[in-house]
């Protein structure tokens, strides 16, 4: 390499840590403060302008199966107050067998009440552009079971899902417990019937109050609860015979400069169901990422 | 000609001041008698003034600033109808956002958690 490649690759390189540097210090980070649950969602919306960042994964082996770990990272935008617009992208690794790509959904979430109330309903519809190696389990419905896990990725890459998904969200507050119900009907764009699942979920900070300084392990950080989800057939045998069921104590820890932890472990409770999943996730959320983009490209100029 | 223009021009400046000197005190008008009699559990604590300050870093500093002096859209809360207003009306805006104008709702935080962001706002 010559005198004046390395030099060019230096300044690249510096030009790519400034870059970097730019970006930690400019997007200043949001507080989630999100339900600890990973399949229920609550009535919250993202705050205008915010971009959260979330990346979840969920490890299980199934029963006659190999272990596997499905992932989905999930960028979540604030349109407005009332409208709330998410991108996916999921993968998944299986042992002994290959990592692949599995596709991708494009949700929205709409509040349909602007005042609290004391049920506050929301309307969600995704479109979900998967095959049927996908493994983020992100919702369970219809009879959803162990056995869609014991294929090959190869063959089960060949099998597309393109489906539309439509939930029902109740979410209420009540003296600091966050409770929320969801209805879910699902259907494949291809003639299969409409499927059907359910989530709910409780929980609540450990500590209501919050404490005069910054503190990383103070109660008011960690959330803690329980959510309860899986299939209920579909429109020729509506009910919950066939069906997976899970039962899942969930935990949030929010650090102070930002990031979120979630963990939760799953109990299969029928024959149809997986025996245990582990589900984990990280999030970040990117306050007023517009502007700060905005900002950070236009240098002083953008902030004036 | 001109003087539609002007007419019109003339509209949009008096509909715009109006916007910008909407928000606090519209906002505040909006909310319900009831509402605005409940009473602060933690005023005059300086313990909850300063909690309350730690949580409007974490939870409002991102669209109204770290100094509340406003952002943009986000109207100042250092201006006086902030500090006057009832406490019960400040808790029930926390509590529900105006969705129309982009102010989330904070209803997912505890009660006590707004009270303590109420108790800061009344002392900027």
């Amino acid at each position: 390499m010559s005198i004046r490649d390395q030099k060019r690759a230096l300044f690249g390189s510096r030009w790519l840590a400034k870059a970097i540097t730019g970006v930690f210090v400019c997007l200043a980070s949001a507080w989630a403060g999100e339900a600890p649950n990973f399949i229920t969602y609550t009535h919250q919306m993202e705050e205008p302008g915010n971009l959260e960042i979330d990346t979840k994964g969920v490890i299980a082996k199934p029963a006659g199966g190999n272990r596997f770990l499905g992932s989905a990272m999930e960028f979540e935008y604030g349109t407005t107050g009332w409208w709330t617009t998410e991108f996916y992208l999921d993968g998944q690794a299986t042992a002994s067998d290959s990592t692949v790509f599995t596709g991708f959904r494009l949700e929205n979430r709409f509040r349909v009440l602007p005042r609290e109330h004391w049920i506050n309903p929301v309307l969600y519809v995704e479109f979900e552009d998967i095959n049927a190696a996908d493994k983020s389990l992100l919702e369970v419905v219809g009879h959803d079971g162990n056995d869609d896990f014991l294929g090959s990725n190869a063959e089960a890459r060949q099998e597309k899902e393109r489906e539309i998904e439509t939930k029902l969200i109740l979410g209420s507050y009540v003296k600091g417990w966050t409770i929320a119900e969801n209805f879910i009907v699902e259907k494949n764009l291809r003639h299969e019937p409409w499927e059907f699942g359910y989530a709910v979920a409780a929980s609540r900070p450990l500590a209501l109050r919050a404490k005069p300084d910054r503190c990383t392990f103070c109660a008011e950080n960690f959330q803690a609860g329980v959510e309860m989800y899986g299939g209920l057939g579909t429109h020729k045998d509506f009910g919950l015979t066939d069906t997976s069921q899970y039962v899942a104590p969930t935990i949030a820890w929010q650090l102070p400069n930002g990031p979120l932890f979630r963990f939760s472990p799953g109990f299969g409770v029928t024959a149809q169901s997986l025996p245990m999943l582990f589900r984990f996730s990280v999030s970040y959320e990117v306050a007023q990422a517009g502007r700060a983009i905005r900002e950070m490209f236009a240098g002083d100029k953008g902030r004036r | 000609m001109t003087r539609g223009l002007l007419f019109f021009a003339a509209l949009a400046i008096a509909a715009s001041l109006a916007a910008l000197g909407r928000p606090a005190g519209d906002l505040l008008q909006r909310v319900p008698p009831a509402a605005a009699k409940r009473r602060n559990p933690f005023a005059g604590s300086e313990p909850d003034r300063r909690a309350g300050a730690k949580l409007f870093r974490q939870e409002c500093a991102a669209c109204h600033g770290r100094d509340a002096k406003g952002i943009g859209k986000a109207p100042p809360l250092t201006n006086p109808l902030v500090r006057q207003a009832d406490p019960g009306k400040l808790f029930w805006i926390l509590q529900n956002g105006s969705l129309r104008r982009g102010m989330p709702s904070f209803s997912h935080l505890p009660d006590e958690e707004r009270w303590q962001i109420v108790t800061y706002l009344k002392s900027l």
